[in-house]
């Protein structure tokens, strides 16, 4: 449901470049959302297609990673991925996990011209 | 590669495709290849949020005030919650409340009539409160040194949990009407709070809700979340949690920068 808030901010992020850098088109916007980021991607995409209408990213390309969620087991001390939170350590089945990477939703990179 | 001519930009442009420009498509565009550049921002999608809650904590922190934000799905008994808490701590400590509605302003005439001043930020159709809304209304509280600011959110379980608002702790509430497993379906929130209130204890026995069992679920997204049984309807464990807040309360307002020259 934040999809659109986040598209607004990334429009007002790269306004916010071009301003500063004097580009005037954006080639590729380089998103990476962590899937712990609590994103769904495909709802992203669509408000960025209006969110980002008329702006110097309005014909961009998104070039979205979604890299995987990382923890440590506090049991056995294994780094383990993690598709969600909430899912044991595939090592031991313990349930305590610290998160270490994986809630990330930035906006890596911009190709312009 | 090129989205004008679909012309990849990896390789020298030969046009051995067969494809010569006679259309008239004059070649005044950049490929990203040949003039393009990149630039790496690395820049957090959320750092405006973030920037404001920062603020909100620096001002909070300044102030000596323990700020808190309230999330839960519709109907869990937040307000509820904070009527009680309002009821118990006024006089003993400076309360103010913020209220965070699509619609309506019931709920700060709720708090109002418990004896606490309130500011309802009405979101529209938007479905969490972020922090440059929330820093506009605790300016317009005038705060009191030392105090408790009180943010109930909108309910949703799921959007809140992603903006920092500059609050000390995000409460999560759970109440027996609802399902066990919503730790786990809802698992981001749940590990973006720190307290849990487990609320409407006194409808346990008319109830199938494994209190164990949902303790669990929250344990297993947030092996150290704090938890309170609670009924805000009868009263039921509300004295720890008040003990809890009177301790946040009092570090607050020890943690409080003191003036130069004391």
């Amino acid at each position: 449901m934040h999809e659109m808030t986040l598209a607004e901010s990334i429009r007002d992020l790269i306004d916010a470049q071009a301003a500063k850098e004097g580009f005037r088109r954006v080639h590729t916007v380089e998103l990476e959302i962590g899937q712990l980021a609590a994103v769904d991607v495909p709802a992203l995409r669509f408000a960025l297609n209006i969110a980002l209408r008329g702006s110097v990213a309005g014909d961009a390309e998104l070039a979205i990673t979604e890299p995987s969620g990382q923890a440590m087991c506090v049991q056995c001390s294994t780094p383990v991925e993690l598709a969600q939170r909430g899912d044991p350590c595939p090592a031991c089945g313990s349930y305590e996990l610290t998160v270490v990477s994986g809630g990330q939703m930035r906006v890596s990179g911009l190709v312009v011209y | 590669m090129c989205t004008t001519c679909g012309c990849g930009t990896s390789q020298p442009h030969s046009h051995e495709h067969g494809h010569t420009h006679e259309h008239g498509h004059s070649h005044e565009h950049t490929h990203a290849g040949q003039q393009g550049r990149r630039l790496s921002l690395e820049q957090d999608i959320l750092s405006e949020n973030n920037r404001y809650a920062a603020a909100n904590r620096a001002y909070w922190r300044a102030l000596g005030v323990f700020a808190l934000n309230l999330v839960s799905s519709p109907g869990s008994g937040k307000t509820s919650v904070l009527v009680r808490t309002i009821e118990a701590l006024r006089g003993e400590v400076p309360l103010a409340v913020i209220e965070g509605d699509q619609q309506t302003d019931n709920d700060a005439q709720r708090i109002h009539a418990a004896g606490a001043p309130a500011i309802q930020i009405n979101t529209g159709k938007g479905c969490h409160l972020d922090a440059h809304a929330v820093g506009h209304a605790a300016q317009d509280l005038n705060l009191s040194s030392g105090g408790l600011l009180l943010i109930e959110n909108v309910g949703n379980l799921v959007c809140p949990a992603a903006f920092d608002l500059g609050e000390a702790h995000k409460v999560a509430v759970l109440s027996v009407t609802e399902g066990e497993d919503k730790p786990v379906k809802y698992p981001d929130m749940f590990a973006a709070a720190d307290v849990l209130l487990l609320n409407k204890i006194d409808l346990l026995p008319y109830v199938d809700f494994d209190v164990a069992r949902a303790l669990a679920y929250a344990r297993r997204v947030n092996p150290g979340i704090r938890v309170f049984q609670i009924s805000a309807r009868n009263g039921e464990g509300l004295t720890a949690w008040f003990d809890w807040l009177r301790d946040g309360c009092e570090q607050a307002r020890r943690e409080m920068p003191q003036p130069p020259g004391r």
